[in-house]
């Protein structure tokens, strides 16, 4: 290694050791702005796991009037797969049906009873439609309303369901922005008071940086110290986050689970290790070394 | 060796100019003693912040060995430096350093080798007097000491001109003659030495050159000069 560089990094590390008081302030700060970030990352897995599971719960179905025959079962499957909205279909016949209700309702010996009261099977053939998301049935709606079947229908329940749906939908998508915005402020705010310490730090340290300028330093003699103490704190910063995010959802996912059943977040965060900690050096690395760059500028005018 | 020539420099104090140096011009020789003298404001101190390009005159040049020190770029400032030696009134010691990291620092930036680093260090240690202080902090040691180490760490690199600006303003008489005696020393092995006092009874027992100031004018300069105001 080269020997002023190697004498840049002893040099940085010589006082981020000697502060250590401002450095583990600068620290501390960091692990809450690369907390900030990271709970963001979770949070966005969390609401996307949460829209994901809703909408594979969402269906769509089509009630026949009669028993529809093959030829026609085979007409009306083929002209709804041509809709690209569609991820599949099932043709459940009235015998189905009944299988399936009975198998439900086994237990339940009041509806047991009135289906043996009213004999035959009450039941309609259904045909059921999946979309590839909960916004597309809509439209798969009005395409059968005015399909060449129409007149074998009986009813379509997505108008019934379709209150629900959206309200469902809507407030996912508030929780979902309203935290995504509340975490991207937060963020900003947590960036900004690491770059302040940061600042703050290299101020206080403006009459030495004189002196090194008056003596002979070079500015990357000078400026690459304060670069090193900085990724210092950040590489630290990210070690300690890496690590109460682990232990912490380690303990937590269980419980989370439960909650949301799953959603695995200690498993999606060491899943997804190489991300985690590519975000967190950017954030921490990054920001202590950006930081320290730009505070830097200034005190080297002399 | 070096040359100042119609400096001046002029401060702007609100709307109001303040003239801290008007047309002065000297030469100081390779290897001479040359003190500046005067009191307080009287420009000395702007005079070898000017030498040292912290600042720019307003109008007149400064040559050191016939290069025009304000017509350095910025990145060629470092290196222009590395030939000076300055010892501050403050001792502007890093106070992060111990007293022998302080001294390592100007070779480190020069680039000389661990080794060279480790001997230069300790010789001047020695020559200072302060060899049993090396690993403690600037906070760690008097005043006198301090003054030492800022000394120690402008000579040992070997400069072609040492500066200092009022080396023994915080001082004690006991240790205002240690330092002078030192700077003479150095001087003796063939360093310039340029040194800004208001201090009386050393430029009387010196008896080297003096150059007064008073109001930022040039008003005596003597061959063996004697403080006169």
């Amino acid at each position: 290694m080269n020997a002023s560089l190697k004498r840049i990094i002893k040099s940085g590390w010589t006082g981020f050791r000697r502060n250590s008081g401002l450095s583990l302030a600068t620290v501390f700060i960091m692990v809450m702005a690369i907390s900030l970030v990271t709970s963001l990352f979770l949070l966005q897995k969390t609401t996307g796991y949460l829209v994901t599971a809703l909408s594979e719960k969402v269906d769509m179905a089509v009630y026949f009037n009669e028993e529809p025959s093959t030829d026609e079962i085979d007409v009306i499957q083929k002209e709804l797969t041509g809709l690209p909205e569609i991820k599949s279909l099932q043709y459940i016949s009235k015998e189905e049906a009944l299988a399936k209700f009975i198998a439900r309702h086994q237990n339940e010996d009041v509806i047991m009873e009135s289906i043996e009261e009213v004999g035959g099977n009450p039941l309609l053939a259904s045909l059921n439609i999946k979309a590839f998301e909960a916004t597309q049935y809509a439209a798969i709606s009005s395409f059968i309303d005015s399909a060449s079947f129409k007149d074998l229908i009986s009813k379509v329940d997505y108008s019934e369901k379709k209150p629900a749906i959206d309200k469902m939908f809507s407030l996912t998508s508030t929780i979902s922005n309203t935290g995504i915005g509340l975490s991207i402020v937060l963020a900003i705010v947590a960036v900004l008071i690491a770059f302040n310490t940061v600042r703050i730090a290299i101020y206080n340290s403006r009459d030495e940086i004189e002196t090194m300028r008056l003596v002979g330093a070079s500015n990357w003699f000078i400026r690459g110290p304060f670069l090193v103490q900085g990724m210092i704190g950040g590489l630290l910063a990210v070690l300690i986050t890496f690590l109460v995010f682990g232990i912490t959802l380690w303990f937590l996912s269980p419980k989370i689970d439960m909650i949301i059943p799953g959603l695995n977040l200690f498993s999606y965060f060491f899943g997804s290790f190489l991300v985690v900690i590519a975000l967190q050096l950017a954030a921490g690395v990054g920001l202590g070394a950006c930081a320290s760059w730009l505070a830097m500028r200034k005190h080297l005018k002399v | 060796m070096i040359s100042f020539r119609n400096i001046t420099k002029v401060y702007q104090a609100g709307t109001k100019p303040i003239v801290a140096l008007s047309n002065v011009s000297f030469e100081v020789k390779p290897q001479e003693f040359v003190s500046i003298v005067g009191r307080s404001g009287a420009g000395k101190t702007t005079l070898l912040k000017l030498f040292l390009a912290e600042e720019k005159p307003s109008s007149g040049n400064i040559y050191f060995e016939k290069q025009d020190i304000h017509q350095i770029k910025p990145h060629h400032l470092p290196s222009f430096r590395r030939d000076i030696g300055v010892v501050f009134q403050d001792y502007k010691l890093l106070p992060s350093k111990t007293t022998y990291e302080n001294i390592a620092y100007v070779l480190e930036v020069m680039g000389a080798s661990d080794a060279d680093i480790a001997n230069d260090v300790v010789r001047v240690l020695d020559l200072v007097g302060l060899t049993n202080r090396a690993q403690s902090f600037p906070e760690e040691l008097s005043g006198g000491e301090r003054q030492r180490a800022a000394i120690a760490r402008a000579l040992v690199h070997q400069p072609k001109v040492i500066l200092a600006d009022e080396p023994t303003g915080n001082l004690d008489p006991y240790h205002t003659k240690d330092i002078i005696k030192l700077l003479t020393r150095i001087n003796e092995m063939g360093t310039t030495v340029i040194l800004a006092t208001h201090n009386q009874d050393i430029i009387n027992s010196l008896e080297k050159r003096v150059v007064t100031l008073e109001e930022g004018k040039i008003i005596r300069d003597e061959e063996r000069g004697r403080f006169t105001l």
